[in-house]
């Protein structure tokens, strides 16, 4: 089966653990990945900070190319990507003027047919009814799954879960044997782009979230969105001389979390990337 | 030949300004069938009526068309005038100068043609309106009243001492509604109870009230004075003659875990059981779906122990059918509950609750007597935070409105508990304080300035649990706006009021209309708000919208005098201008061919079945049949009539093509 596959600018650079997982999941369930042909910048936060006709061109002559090429689904594993290209979508298909001014622009008619997916989605569409027979370790960790601020805003648009206490991943880590906690920053902001411009803020509010799933006793903190894992896992040296703690608390893509469960390596979903060493207790291995 | 006489009016300038008033006459008087045709400055005044009169007396008019303003405004003053002069009022038609022209173009010669083009349709209507009398129908002078809250009970009581006969009818065992869970109402802090409770014993006793409480309503047939209603009264597995109220068998079923509905959720009750002691009538009911004996066949405690021997576990559901002639919705309303608040964990954390909870916490008949307790570990919060607008005025949510009552109950919660723990602190975060009412304002400074309730203007972000305690995010909007977290031992929440569960259906079954809420909706928002738009039922209390126990009582005032009102004639007199399917003499007896097209369109249920019999009693012909007292004249039906065999009255086919042809021929 071939799905299409938007990787924007972090999956080939800060976020290729996060890549690598998704092809190897997306592999070990005979799911090939088609790359959209001649993809571009999505914009990310500061397009459309600049200028809203660029922050509306560059996700569409993305979605206009998946089009052309006859890309039905196309999975983002990048959440501030996915929001961009899905909100793009959205303002478009209700703008036919908007619309037309957009297709001129990038010289390709955007028709907003394509079926856009975050991990979760893709997870839960395509791998979350196979994944039985396959668990060959269960996943047998208390987990805080982590949403952030994109993947489930602005739920007017998205109309994806419950935008203030979403379920879908703990569902989909409870499949793979996962004790999903009740926590209190699923959805909070953990500092997103000011990692590059104030990290003393990502500090702070990063802090309250590894603090939070620390004190519920999560031994990891599940994730879908590259900047999260970056400012969760990379900025982790500054937030902890910035708390004046020492949190050790992994955080670990979603992708990550089931690659493991189906028997795949530590390697081939790229853990051994993270920042913050993966060093998940050995627990009783219950075959299933 | 007919004798039309034309009067002009000039609406002071309204219409003379910008129309050659003059002209109109002159030009209007030229055509066919006018004998007459003169303008005057206020046409409406008593000289102007006058002109009209003396006309028609004079020059013996067969029909009058009044060039005027809205037939909306005058119709009705120009039609008396008629009657008076002996003409028959529906001889009589306005045309509309004002609204449909002066106001809207500006004053030259294609502006003033197009006022003697409107007159000139008119004209030609007018020459073919049929005399037509005022239809009448009967009235049964009895009412029924749906909902035993406070609007139901002032309702009930009030047209009851009119000398009327009244049926209450009320979902849950007892009447009382949620005035009757309240502990103190606002502004002035008496006991919800001490006023409600001798005013349901009105009801029961009262002699012109019937009272069927576990009942519900079922069917409604018929037309405004003409109703027929069928009420399923459920078992309550009792012999209410026999029993004697005395409680011993609500003291010993084993069944002893069950949630009460009347404690929201924070007391327990048994599976036979009376809501609350005060209850109207104070007799059990047995609750099938929780009680032992009718889960598993055996136990049967409760008819054991009963000294009187009042169980009845075969009691089938009873079904009483009731003709009456008006009705009054007095169904209320319910608050948001738990899951539509994931973000403030309402339904998951312990001591989120409700306004209606807390309401019950502070009530001296409560589950904790009256003390202030988290339901978590019955600690005394020292700290409790108020969360105003949860769910209202909060388009995100799917509730636009706001709820009217949770500003002044917010007030009012946080001075019980500042009454009840001093030392405590009670936070009441809030978007805008609507406290508007006699005596509202006043009660909330009281809150602030006396009882020191911390108001703060913020919308709580999260609330989250930790160590027992309750993290809430929030940002005081008036001191900088910067994030905070605040902590506190309990929270309350002062959900959305929305539509009673049910009044959907209800709705239905009665064809009354409600808005995208589920409120019921008033036939006009300023002028008509106790109506609906079907003859014959209204509306009390907060079954149309959110009100606080003054309003809900005053529109309860107000539908018992619309139904005193109707019930004070003995026949009710209504417009003609209805619907009629034709009859021709036989073999034919109508072009009516009995499709019933028009059945499903009618939104009136006015469409019956008639059969047209032969001496020897045989069905001839099938013909459907307008009744008189349900159709509202809309014409639905008239548009999907195959055989064109309906007409309405006042705006029959043949009216209308005049008016057009009139549009293009000058005859």
């Amino acid at each position: 089966m071939k799905i299409g596959l938007y990787p924007g600018c972090s999956l080939n650079g800060s976020a290729r653990d996060y890549n690598e997982s998704v092809f190897a999941l997306a592999k070990a369930f005979d799911i090939e990945f088609e790359q959209v042909p001649d993809w571009n910048c999505c914009g990310a936060t500061a397009a459309h900070n600049m200028n809203k006709e660029l922050s509306l061109a560059l996700p569409a002559r993305i979605l206009a190319a998946a089009e052309k090429h006859g890309l039905a689904d196309v999975v983002v594993p990048c959440a501030a990507c996915y929001s961009r290209l899905a909100v793009t979508q959205h303002e478009l298909l209700h703008d036919p003027v908007l619309r037309n001014r957009v297709s001129e622009i990038i010289g390709m008619e955007f028709k907003g047919t394509t079926n856009i997916m975050n991990v979760i989605q893709f997870v839960d569409k395509f791998i979350v009814d196979k994944l039985e027979p396959k668990i060959k370790k269960k996943f047998n960790y208390n987990v805080a799954c982590y949403y952030g601020c994109l993947m489930v805003r602005p739920a007017k648009i998205l109309k994806y879960d419950r935008p203030e206490d979403p379920q879908s991943m703990d569902e989909a880590m409870r499949k793979i044997g996962a004790t999903a906690l009740d926590w209190g920053y699923k959805v909070e902001c953990c500092g997103a782009g000011l990692s590059v411009s104030k990290t003393d803020m990502v500090s702070k509010l990063s802090g309250k979230i590894i603090e939070d799933a620390t004190y519920r006793g999560a031994e990891a903190i599940i994730v879908a969105c590259p900047m999260c894992h970056s400012n969760l896992d990379m900025r982790r040296g500054d937030i902890n001389k910035f708390w004046n703690n020492k949190f050790t608390i992994p955080v670990i893509y979603l992708t990550q979390a089931i690659g493991l469960a189906i028997g795949l390596t530590a390697k081939e979903v790229g853990l051994k990337r993270h920042f913050v060493a993966v060093n998940l207790p050995k627990k009783e291995v219950e075959s299933a | 030949m007919a004798r039309i006489g034309v009067f002009i009016c000039h609406c002071g300038e309204n219409i003379s300004a910008t129309v050659d008033v003059v002209k109109v006459a002159e030009e209007i008087g030229k055509l066919k069938g006018v004998a007459h045709s003169v303008e005057y400055k206020y046409m409406c005044s008593d000289p102007g009526q006058n002109l009209v009169i003396e006309a028609i007396k004079e020059k013996k008019l067969t029909g009058v068309v009044v060039a005027a303003c809205s037939p909306r405004m005058h119709e009705p003053t120009f039609r008396k005038a008629c009657e008076n002069a002996g003409l028959n009022p529906f001889l009589c038609e306005m045309a509309n100068l004002r609204e449909h022209c002066s106001w809207v173009h500006e004053r030259n010669d294609t502006t003033t043609e197009k006022a003697i083009d409107i007159v000139r349709t008119l004209v030609a209507k007018v020459q073919r309106n049929a005399a037509l009398q005022p239809i009448k129908v009967p009235v049964t002078k009895k009412a029924l009243v749906i909902g035993g809250g406070v609007a139901g009970i002032q309702a009930a009581l009030d047209i009851a001492n009119c000398g009327h006969k009244v049926i209450l009818v009320e979902r849950s065992p007892s009447i009382g509604g949620h005035m009757a869970q309240l502990s103190e109402t606002f502004p002035t802090l008496d006991c919800s109870q001490c006023i409600l409770t001798p005013r349901m014993v009105e009801v029961a006793q009262h002699p012109n009230i019937t009272l069927y409480t576990y009942a519900e309503v079922e069917g409604l047939e018929g037309f405004i004075g003409n109703f027929k209603v069928k009420i399923r009264k459920k078992s309550k597995s009792l012999d209410e003659k026999l029993c004697t109220g005395c409680g011993l068998c609500t003291t010993k079923c084993p069944q002893k875990k069950i949630p009460s509905e009347f404690e929201q959720g924070l007391g327990l009750r048994r599976a036979i059981y009376v809501p609350f002691p005060q209850a109207v009538p104070n007799k059990p009911v047995i609750d099938k779906e929780n009680c032992t004996y009718y889960k598993t066949g055996k136990c049967k405690v409760c008819e054991v122990v009963c000294p009187t021997k009042a169980i009845r576990f075969d009691q089938p559901d009873e079904i009483i059918e009731e003709s009456i002639g008006a009705i009054v919705l007095a169904t209320g309303f319910e608050v948001k509950r738990s899951d539509f608040f994931p973000e403030y964990g309402h339904g998951k954390y312990k001591d989120v609750i409700d306004g209606l909870q807390f309401e019950r916490l502070a009530s001296a008949s409560g589950p904790t007597q009256g003390v202030i307790r988290r339901p978590s570990d019955n600690e005394i919060p020292k700290r409790i935070a108020f969360i105003a607008c949860a769910g209202s005025r909060d388009p995100a949510k799917g509730i636009e409105y706001c709820s009217r009552i949770c500003c002044m109950y917010t007030a009012k919660h946080a001075m019980l508990y500042k009454h009840k723990v001093h030392e405590g602190d009670a936070y009441v975060y809030y978007m805008d304080i609507r406290a508007a009412g006699k005596n509202y304002e006043e009660f909330v400074r009281r809150a602030i300035e006396e009882d020191h309730v911390h108001y703060v203007r913020s919308r709580v972000s999260t609330i989250i649990e930790r160590n027992g305690k309750y993290i809430l995010k929030v940002a005081d909007t008036l001191l900088g706006a910067q994030p905070q977290e605040v902590e506190f031992d309990m929270v309350v929440l002062a959900t959305a009021g929305i539509a009673s569960p049910g009044a959907e259906n209800l709705a239905q079954t009665l064809h009354v209309s409600y808005d995208q809420h589920k409120f019921f909706a008033e036939a006009h928002p300023k002028l008509r708000p106790v109506e609906t738009n079907t003859a014959g039922i209204f509306l009390a209390g907060a079954c149309q919208t959110t009100r606080d126990i003054p309003d809900s009582v005053s529109m309860a005032s107000g539908a018992a005098v619309k139904v005193a009102g109707l019930f004070s004639q003995t026949e009710l007199t209504r417009d003609p201008l209805i619907a009629q399917v034709n009859r021709l003499g036989p073999p034919l007896y109508s072009t009516c061919v009995g499709c019933f097209m028009c059945q499903p369109v009618c939104p009136y249920q006015a469409i019956e079945r008639e059969e047209i019999k032969s001496r020897d009693g045989k069905v001839i012909k099938v013909l459907a049949k307008i009744n008189e007292g349900l159709c509202q004249g809309c014409g639905t039906c008239i548009a999907l009539c195959r055989s064109k065999s309906i007409d309405i009255h006042g705006y029959t086919n043949q009216q209308v093509y005049s008016e057009v042809v009139a549009l293009f021929n000058e005859f």
